[in-house]
C-alpha cells in the first residue's frame, strides 16, 4: 500500500475560492523519494502544507482525497491529523534561521519531541538527542545541545531541524526547499545527509524544490507542478531523458550549461499566471511554444504516456483530447 | 561559545540602562522601607497622642504629626506597605487575567472580535470612574479595591498581549512546532506567550504605577480601604482639612506616591528600551 495517496486534491483560497491546487494526484510509496518541482507560485509549498494540514487560515480543502495508509485524512479531521504529525509525518522548512524557537536551547527542542512523541524519560531523551546530533553530523554534539539557535550557523540549524524530524521516527519527511537558504557547499552536505538517512531509515520523502539539479540528486520519481496542477510525473531518469510536457522540456532547457559553447540562457517567456487569471484551458498554453487552439478548450487530464509516466498535455498524444479518444 | 545565556546577557544590558538602574533603585528602597516598617517606624501609626497634635516636622517627628497626634513618618511607612500590596496584587491579577484573555483573543481568531469588543467597551469608561463604581458597589476593602483596579487595567493589558500573540504566532517556529504535532496549548505557552513576555512585563510596571496612583485617588474620595488602616491616599485625604495649618500631613505621603510612580515609570522605560529591539539604539 502506498504511504501517501493524493487523489484529485483541490485547495481553494479566500472568499473568491481561487484554486491554488487543482486535480492534484500523487502517490508516495514506502521508502520512495518523490521530488516536487515547480516555479514560484506553482503551488508546491501549498501542497506540502495541505499534506500536513497546516494550510493557512484563508485556504481550505475543496475536493479530492488525501490518504495515509489508506485512511482518508480530510474526512478523519484535524485530530487524526495532529496524531500523525510528529509521529508518521515530519517536515523541515526552507528557512532554518527562523524555524527554531530563539528562546529555547536546541537540545531542549529536540528532547521535547522525544519526550512528547516517543514517551521517553528526560534522561533517555537527552542521550537520544545527543545520538541524533551525532547522527546528523553536528560537531561536538554534547556541547551543542546547550546552544541557543542564534549561536549556530544556518547549516547547523538545518541539521537540528533534521534531527528533530528524525526524533519523530516519521515514515514520511516533507522537505520544503530545505537547502535553498544555504550556501552551495553546505547544501551538498545536507543533501548527502538526507540521502544517507533515507537509506538507513527507509523513510519516504517528499522533496520540494525549484532546483532540478537537487531533484536529479535526490528523487526517485518527479512530479512537475505548474499553476496548481500536475503537469507531468515520471521516474527521475525519464524526466531528464524524455520529458513529454512542453513545460518540463522548457524547464530543462533553462538549466545553465557549464560545458560547450557559451549561448544565451534559455528562459520561458512570461510568468506563472496569477491565481485569479488562470486560463480556462491548459494553464501553460499562453506561454507554450506548442500551443494549438485545442489547448484553450479545456485543461488536459493527466494520462499515462508510458507505464509510470503521465503527462497533462495533448501534444504527446497528437493533440487528441482524452475526451475524443476511444 | 555556548555559555552566553540570553538571561545573563539581558541582566547586563539592564544594569547598564540608566533609567532602569535609577527606577529600580528607588523602588527597591521604597520596598525595603515598607517591608521593614515594623522595625523602622518610630511610632505606632494608629496611636493617638493628643498632646502632640499637628506638630511640624522636627527631631522627634521627622514628617510631623496629624490632628490626632499620629506620627506621619510611621503612617507613611505603613501606608506605603498597603499601597504597594494593592499595587502588587493588581499586577498579579491583571497579569494573569489580561494574559489569558489577550492570548485567547489573539490565538483563536473566532473569539477575537467578541472578546476585544467587550474589552473596548470596558475601556470606554474612564478607568478611575469605573474603579469608583466597582468599589462603591462592592464596598470599600483592600480586596475590592484590587478587584476594581484590576477590572480597570485588564482591557489595555489584554490588548497588548493580543497584539504580541498575533505577531508571535506567525513565526516559522510555531508552524514547525505544529508540524511536529504540538497541540494548541503547548504552542501557546511554550512558543507564543514566552515571546510576548517583554511587552507584558513593561506594561505591568506601568500597571503597578497606575494602581498606586488610582488607589490613592480612591482613598482620597473615600472609596479606598477603610480607616484606620493608613494608605497613602487616605492620609492625604485626612490632611486635606489642615492644608493651611499643617501642609506636611499631605506633602509627605504625596511625595512618597511621587517617588513610587516615578521609580516604576523609570523602571518600565528602562525595561522597554532593553526588551524592545526596535527602540534599541
Amino acid at each position: 500500500m502506498a504511504t501517501l495517496e493524493i487523489d484529485a486534491l483541490e485547495v481553494r483560497i479566500g472568499a473568491a475560492g481561487l484554486k491554488v491546487l487543482e486535480d492534484v494526484t500523487l502517490r508516495v510509496e514506502p521508502g520512495e523519494v518523490l521530488g516536487i518541482v515547480g516555479e514560484s507560485g506553482s503551488g508546491k509549498s501549498m501542497l506540502a502544507l495541505a499534506i500536513m494540514e497546516l494550510l493557512p487560515g484563508v485556504a481550505r480543502y475543496a475536493g479530492g482525497t488525501l490518504r495515509w495508509d489508506g485512511e482518508d485524512m480530510i474526512a478523519a479531521g484535524p485530530d487524526a491529523w495532529r496524531k500523525r504529525r510528529g509521529r508518521d509525518l515530519a517536515m523541515i522548512f526552507q528557512e532554518p534561521m527562523t524555524a527554531l524557537n530563539p528562546v529555547h536551547r536546541v537540545g531542549r527542542q529536540v528532547e521535547e519531541v522525544l519526550v512528547r512523541r516517543r514517551g521517553m524519560s528526560r534522561d533517555a531523551a537527552r542521550r537520544e538527542a545527543q545520538a541524533l546530533f551525532q547522527r546528523v553530523e553536528i560537531p561536538r554534539a554534547a556541547a551543542m545541545l546547550d546552544a541557543y539557535p542564534h549561536e549556530m550557523s544556518g547549516g547547523m540549524r538545518q541539521r537540528v531541524m533534521i534531527a528533530m524530524a528524525l526524533a519523530t521516527h516519521a515514515r514520511l519527511l516533507i522537505a520544503d526547499e530545505p537547502t535553498t537558504a544555504l550556501d552551495v557547499t553546505v547544501q551538498s552536505q545536507i543533501l548527502g545527509l538526507l540521502r544517507d538517512l533515507r537509506r538507513d531509515t527507509g523513510m519516504s520523502m517528499l522533496f520540494i524544490t525549484h532546483d532540478l539539479g537537487v531533484i536529479a540528486e535526490m528523487a526517485d520519481r518527479v512530479a512537475v507542478l505548474y499553476a496548481g496542477r500536475v503537469a507531468e510525473t515520471a521516474p527521475v531518469r525519464e524526466i531528464f531523458d524524455s520529458a513529454r510536457h512542453p513545460y518540463t522540456r522548457a524547464l530543462l532547457s533553462a538549466i545553465p550549461k557549464t560545458s560547450g559553447p557559451r549561448e544565451r540562457l534559455a528562459s520561458i517567456p512570461g510568468s506563472v499566471p496569477a491565481l485569479d487569471a488562470f486560463p480556462t484551458g491548459c494553464r501553460f498554453a499562453p506561454r507554450c511554444a506548442m500551443r494549438r487552439d485545442a489547448c484553450d478548450a479545456r485543461a488536459p487530464r493527466l494520462r499515462d504516456a508510458t507505464a509510470g509516466h503521465a503527462v497533462a498535455c495533448i501534444e504527446p498524444f497528437g493533440y487528441v483530447s482524452d475526451e475524443d479518444g476511444p | 561559545m555556548t555559555s552566553a545565556s540570553p538571561v545573563r546577557d539581558l541582566g547586563l544590558r539592564l544594569l547598564r540602562n540608566r533609567s532602569f538602574a535609577v527606577g529600580g533603585g528607588l523602588i527597591f528602597a521604597v520596598l525595603l522601607i515598607a517591608l521593614t516598617a515594623d522595625w523602622l517606624a518610630p511610632f505606632d501609626p494608629l496611636r493617638n497622642a493628643f498632646r502632640m497634635r499637628l506638630q511640624p516636622p522636627g527631631a522627634a517627628h521627622w514628617f510631623g504629626t496629624d490632628h490626632y497626634g499620629r506620627d506621619i513618618l510611621s503612617r507613611v511607612m505603613y501606608g506605603t506597605r498597603i499601597s504597594l500590596l494593592i499595587g502588587g496584587l493588581v499586577v498579579v491579577v491583571t497579569g494573569a487575567l489580561g494574559t489569558v484573555i489577550g492570548a485567547v483573543a489573539g490565538f483563536y481568531s473566532r473569539l477575537d472580535a467578541p472578546i476585544m469588543r467587550l474589552m473596548d467597551a470596558t475601556m470606554a469608561f474612564p478607568s478611575i470612574v469605573l474603579a469608583m463604581i466597582v468599589s462603591a458597589v462592592l464596598g470599600a476593602s483592600v480586596v475590592n479595591v484590587v478587584v476594581a483596579l484590576s477590572i480597570a487595567t485588564i482591557p489595555h493589558t489584554a490588548r497588548i498581549v493580543r497584539a504580541s500573540v498575533l505577531v508571535a504566532r506567525e513565526h516559522d517556529y510555531v508552524e514547525a512546532a505544529r508540524a511536529l504535532g504540538a497541540g494548541d496549548l503547548r504552542i501557546l505557552f511554550r512558543h507564543v506567550l514566552i515571546n510576548c513576555l517583554g511587552p507584558l512585563i513593561v506594561r505591568l510596571t506601568y500597571v503597578f504605577a497606575i494602581a498606586i496612583l488610582a488607589e490613592a485617588t480612591l482613598s482620597f474620595v473615600g472609596a479606598g480601604p477603610p480607616p484606620p488602616a493608613p494608605s497613602l491616599g487616605s492620609i492625604i485625604a485626612q490632611g486635606r482639612d489642615f492644608m493651611r495649618e499643617a501642609a506636611w500631613i499631605t506633602i509627605f505621603p504625596g511625595l512618597t506616591i511621587l517617588v513610587c510612580v516615578l521609580g516604576l515609570n523609570l523602571l518600565g522605560d528602562g525595561l522597554r528600551d532593553v526588551l524592545d529591539p526596535r527602540s534599541r539604539s
